[in-house]
């Protein structure tokens, strides 16, 4: 479904050249929901930003359903974590989930049908005459969630879309993203810094490096597929994937000396557990 | 990218200076309409050899500067003392919100009566215009006081004086900043409007007796002049601003008031 | 009830009472310049009647109508253009701020030169007066719609025409109402100026026409007049504003609460 293919990605700007992303080669099958975890400022964002068609890699490329993204694909939707920002302030709920349809040449009829499903799937039927300010966090990343899925997309990218809630609350919109995952069977790459959530909601987990970021591994997360916050989170299964992910981005943090240009991080201490 | 931006924005400028020159010499439009920038400029290099000219200057300097100080000095102090005492306030609200639209050049015909061509009545419109926009200002950033901050300078007893002297000025200053330097584009537009109207001496009455003696090069040249002017009194007003708040953790964007 | 009525009175308390004050100070006067306020009521219907309003006041409404109206289109539709890009941004950036530093009022008579006197004059001053502000503020609030809803817009394909209408512009639009604000205000001033100059008829024509005759009572009731005016406009604009800016000014305060 999703192929990323030797993906590199180079900024460069007032003589200063930032390698963001070296090399990453992964794939998503469709159906699959995919987390990607990693030490932060290791590219995640400058990655789903390449995948998305938003930037335009360095080197490398991304495939979608096979072919090649230039530009933002119409089978995508992206999610971003600065709600307050990726709403629009002007309009109410409904406007800001239905302004996307109005690109894609629907019926008047068919665009409300989309709306109002959407809105209800993310429970939010009562909220869409209000402003998106009137909302609380949680809700208004809901309602970022329901433009989405009214859009249709066959591939959801998610980008640390709970960094700014409260626990509780991202607790909930966790298994909202479980629950709509499975009901639709939307094919989701999930971005997010926090270790327990990448293995509660993922069926995979890949890991990255520390930047110049490449794939440092994949796992398969081998829970069961009906998951809940309270069981799941103490299984004896959970906890060994969870201490498995934390090594190994602890080893990517020191970094393998190997992948080191700077000489400073030379200095510390050898990673006992680094591949 | 600055030095870019250096090299676009002088390219821009040297466009629309021939621009200028060549619209008239192919003829596009009269050049008794719109002089080439040579000529303008012929007619800039022998203004600044008139005393007459250096005079017209200070007149409008005068004016300008001794207004928008009669103005600051007066917005700020209305605006603190207003803004602290609730019941002022409250009353005066309304009275506020009435007299700050009244166009100020619906006062040239009492400034006429009054003071004539005197200096007093570039002073008048002067002075009635840049004030609502000091003292708005002014209020609004009183009022953007934390109450917090407020109760902590009481509860370790601080007086009222130290409150407003470390506190509430603070705060307000950069909101009395961006006032002050919306007073200071305002108090040219009136200085200028005061001479091109009531004949108050200075460059405004020189650009309309030579608008009225056909001497069109000069006045396109003062017209320049008073643009370069404005242009000096914008960035000063910015440059100092800017110097100001430097210690400011977040140099407000403009009030929408 | 209470509350209203103290809200009454906060709201009238000193206007009534400066009003007061103007009529006592002024009653009985005998300086010529500053007449009874009794004499200016009273000079006041007979002055503004219905045929004297259709004759002056509403040519200088119209031509300022016109001229804003210009400046509007003109200006949002050219600062979209310059805020859009930033390399035309650098380009004109020097020229624009040398151009909005000019004293509107200066351009009077240089217009004069091409428009001659009539309407046309009128109404070019002040378009080309309040173009400025309306432009700049354009400029700046195209330029810095928020770069995550800019990237929304794109991932879910909103380009073209949808994108400036329903992301740009409407982003843009606080700022683009401060510009018409200060626009307002410019174009006012010009609106009488420009009468005051060189005219047959119009507000400012009238106004000093009386100053001239030393109609002293009837110069007075042009200055009121002219600042009801001033008031009236700032009360639509204010309701327009609400109107167009109602999201905003919740968002604001919204934001400003919870900080």
């Amino acid at each position: 479904m999703l192929d990323v293919r030797g993906l590199k990605k180079v900024y460069e700007g007032s003589g200063r050249r930032v390698e963001a992303v070296r090399d990453l080669t992964f794939t998503v099958d469709a159906g699959e929901l995919v987390c990607l975890v990693g030490p932060s400022g290791c590219g995640k964002t400058t990655l789903l930003k390449c995948m998305s068609g938003l930037l335009t890699p360095t080197s490398g490329e991304v495939l979608l359903g096979g072919r090649p993204v230039t530009g933002p694909p119409p089978g995508m939707a992206f999610v971003f974590q600065e709600y307050g920002r990726s709403l629009f302030p002007w309009m109410r709920v409904r406007d800001n989930v239905e302004l996307p349809l109005k690109q894609k040449k629907l019926t008047t009829s068919r665009r409300r049908e989309l709306v109002a499903d959407a809105l209800e799937s993310v429970g939010l039927s009562d909220a869409a005459g209000a402003y998106p300010w009137q909302l609380s966090g949680g809700m208004q990343q809901r309602v970022a969630i329901a433009r989405a899925l009214a859009y249709e997309p066959d591939v959801l990218l998610m980008d640390e879309p709970f960094a700014a809630v409260d626990a509780q609350t991202r607790a909930d919109l966790e298994d909202l993203v479980r629950g709509l995952w499975q009901q639709r069977g939307i094919t989701i790459l999930f971005v997010t810094h926090d270790i327990d959530e990448a293995v509660y909601l993922g069926e995979r987990v890949l890991i990255l490096s520390a930047s110049p970021t490449v794939v440092q591994e994949q796992l398969k997360v081998d829970l069961p597929t009906e998951r809940d916050q309270l069981h799941t989170r103490v299984a004896p299964r959970f906890a060994e994937l969870r201490t498995h992910v934390y090594e190994q981005i602890q080893a990517a943090k020191r970094g393998r000396p190997a992948d080191l240009e700077d000489a400073k991080d030379m200095k510390a201490d050898a990673p006992p557990g680094a591949p | 990218m600055k030095a870019e931006n250096a090299l676009l924005g002088t390219a821009g400028l040297a466009g629309f200076l021939v621009l200028c020159e060549a619209v008239p010499r192919l003829g596009i439009v009269s050049e008794d309409y719109f002089p080439p920038v040579t000529r303008i400029a012929d007619a800039l290099v022998t203004e600044f050899g008139d005393q007459a000219f250096w005079t017209a200057l200070g007149d409008t300097l005068t004016g300008w500067g001794l207004g928008l100080v009669i103005a600051v000095t007066a917005g700020i102090l209305a605006g603190v003392v207003i803004s602290v005492v609730p019941f002022l306030r409250e009353t005066t609200a309304s009275t506020i919100e009435f007299l700050r639209p009244i166009p100020s050049v619906a006062l040239i015909p009492l400034a006429v009566l009054l003071y004539g061509t005197e200096l007093q009545s570039v002073l008048l419109l002067v002075v009635y215009a840049s004030f609502w926009q000091v003292l708005i200002q002014t209020m609004y950033g009183v009022q953007d006081v934390d109450p917090v901050a407020m109760e902590t300078a009481r509860s370790y007893g601080l007086g009222t004086w130290a409150r407003v002297r470390h506190v509430l000025w603070p705060t307000a200053l950069p909101y009395v900043m961006t006032g002050v330097r919306l007073a200071a584009a305002v108090a040219l537009i009136l200085a200028v409007t005061a001479e091109l109207v009531i004949g108050a001496p200075g460059l405004g009455r020189r650009i309309a007796v030579a608008q009225s003696s056909q001497a069109v090069p000069e006045m396109y040249a003062l017209v320049v002049v008073t643009g370069v002017l404005g242009l000096l009194i914008n960035v000063g007003a910015r440059t100092v601003e800017r110097r100001a708040l430097a210690w400011h953790q977040s140099v407000r964007g403009e009030v929408a008031v | 009830m209470k509350r209203l009525a103290l809200q009454l009175f906060f709201v009238l308390a000193l206007p009534l009472l400066l009003v007061t004050a103007w009529w006592f100070a002024s009653d009985g006067s005998t300086d010529v310049y500053w007449p009874p306020l009794r004499t200016i009521l009273t000079t006041f219907p007979d002055v503004w009647t219905g045929e004297q309003l259709r004759a002056d006041v509403l040519p200088s409404l119209l031509r300022l109508l016109a001229g804003y109206a210009a400046a509007a289109v003109v200006g949002v539709a050219l600062g979209t253009v310059i805020g859009s890009y930033r390399r035309v941004r650098a380009v004109c950036e020097p020229v624009l701020e040398f151009l909005r530093a000019v004293p509107p009022p200066v351009l009077v008579p240089v217009i004069i030169l091409f428009a001659g006197i009539g309407d046309t004059m009128k109404i070019a001053v002040i378009a080309s007066g309040c173009v400025w502000p309306i432009l700049l503020n354009t400029v700046e609030g195209v330029r810095a719609v928020d770069s995550v809803m800019t990237e929304t817009a794109r991932s879910y394909g909103i380009t073209g025409a949808a994108r400036l209408r329903h992301v740009v512009l409407r982003s843009a639009s606080p700022q683009i109402f401060a510009g018409l604000r200060q626009a307002l205000s410019i174009g006012i001033i010009l609106m009488v100026i420009s009468e005051m100059f060189a005219a047959s008829n119009g507000l400012g024509f009238t106004i000093v026409q009386f100053q001239r005759n030393f109609a002293i009572p009837d110069m007075w009731t042009g200055i009121l007049l002219l600042g009801l005016l001033g008031f009236v406009l700032s009360v639509l604009f204010r309701l327009a504003e609400r109107r167009a800016l109602g999201w905003y000014h919740g968002l604001r305060d919204t934001s400003r609460r919870s900080s």
